[in-house]
């Protein structure tokens, strides 16, 4: 047993016939509170993990319930917030860090990892009963059936959410269809967004340098600070243009039409670019055809191709859809960009002409 | 929920014939695509599968066929 990884969380040890088992204090202090808000924007999150293993949760027997759950501390801290109280082991398998249900995807949430952990724990030795609850969204990754006969233990799926788990225990192990069902509620879509936002930041760099750019090449010579901010005012529509596809279309999302997220994005992409256009010299760019074509372009494009990077964070979306949609969309958005950039080239050097 | 994705592009498959009629399918699909009649496994609503892959990893006679990826 991993016994010299301390972690803050662990209250105190439980003897078993294996040895001595850490066991896990239930109530979350303010920092699992901060480091999990700051996990949310990216923050530290390649080392978020909790050490793979057996733990124990108040003083549980050999009768007692068996939990799976991953690695990753945001996942845990969920799990282990709704355990005051019981009485039960806990399995930590080892996904990387990653959630139940995306290792479950992956395959670390898995038969093999599941199996060769309960037999290296000796789990036969700990309890007397021969039955262990996965979460529901782990069963992507295993079968059931497999493990049984890896291990001799029986699985059974319990709730998609750890706040069931308690009806679930004392339902004897039963869940309901609402139990069963993953949702995608305006907070869970809210949570993810600076996840969307973060990693996509790149291409607004990429932009303010492109805007940046072609504003130094100016006729009227060089002027730094002027160059500075009028490419802070011509950058706004394009901070829309990304708040449109990494905030907006996820938090609208059962709202917007079009089933779509391509054309979700493309719809309020298309509302902000006649925006755009109905103003374009408020945003002090020059008043011309070439240029507001080449941002049209770039601005439907964007909120369009990040729209449809969410469907990677949905609940919903199958992989054959998702792929008929990128299909399609990423090389529209990809030669709409070229030709909008294009544009605002062109129109730079007929300036000069 | 309200949220629907694609229509007709799911490749979810069920062999009734192979079907023992144990709801493990029913167990584990986060979109209750399936329901057990008279025995069998049914796909009520193949739309709303989202190919996650759990009902064919779990089915004990690979009656279930799905091609399945994270989307």
């Amino acid at each position: 047993m991993d016994e010299g990884c301390k972690h803050y969380w662990v209250d105190g040890f439980i003897d078993t016939p294996i040895g001595k088992i850490r066991r896990i204090n239930t109530s979350l202090i303010a920092r699992d509170k901060i480091d999990g808000y700051m996990v949310r924007w990216g923050i530290n999150r390649y080392s978020f993990t909790v050490s793979p293993g057996l733990y124990a949760v108040g003083n549980p027997d050999d009768t007692a319930p068996v939990l799976v759950t991953a690695n990753y501390k945001l996942t845990f801290d969920i799990l282990r917030k709704e355990l005051y109280n019981q009485n039960l082991w806990v399995i930590v398998l080892d996904t990387k860090g990653i959630n139940v249900w995306c290792a479950a995807g992956k395959g670390t949430f898995g038969t093999n990892e599941l199996s060769n952990r309960i037999n290296r724990l000796q789990l036969d030795k700990v309890v007397s009963h021969r039955t262990i609850i996965v979460p529901q969204l782990g069963a992507p990754g295993v079968a059931g059936h497999e493990v049984t006969k890896n291990t001799g233990f029986k699985i059974v799926y319990g709730p998609v959410r750890a706040a069931d788990i308690r009806e679930f225990l004392d339902n004897g192990l039963k869940t309901t269809p609402e139990m069963r069902e993953v949702k995608f509620s305006c907070r869970d879509r809210l949570i993810l967004t600076p996840m969307e936002m973060i990693p996509s930041l790149k291409y607004l760099v990429i932009i303010f340098v492109l805007l940046f750019v072609l504003n130094l090449i100016n006729p009227r010579g060089f002027d730094f600070l002027n160059t500075v901010k009028v490419s802070i005012i011509n950058f706004i529509p394009y901070l829309g243009a990304f708040l449109i596809g990494t905030l907006f279309v996820p938090l609208l999302l059962p709202y917007i039409p079009f089933r779509s997220f391509a054309m979700k994005g493309l719809t309020l992409g298309a509302i902000w670019t006649m925006i755009y256009i109905k103003i374009n010299g408020v945003f002090l760019f020059p008043d011309s055809q070439l240029v507001i074509a080449g941002n049209t372009l770039l601005l439907l494009s964007i909120s369009t191709y990040l729209a449809l990077n969410f469907t990677g964070s949905s609940t919903y979306t199958s992989l054959s859809g998702t792929l008929k949609e990128t299909i399609v969309t990423v090389p529209i958005a990809a030669l709409a960009s070229i030709v909008g950039i294009g544009l605002l080239v062109a129109s730079k050097i007929l300036n000069f002409g | 929920m309200g949220l629907k994705y694609l229509q007709d592009v799911v490749t979810l498959k069920l062999n009734v014939d192979k079907c023992i009629g144990c709801g493990l399918c029913v167990q584990v699909c986060p979109h209750n695509v399936f329901a057990i009649k008279e025995g069998k496994a049914n796909i009520l609503d193949k739309n709303s599968c989202m190919e996650c892959g759990a009902c064919s990893k779990n089915c004990p006679v690979s009656a279930i066929d799905v091609k399945s990826g994270v989307g």
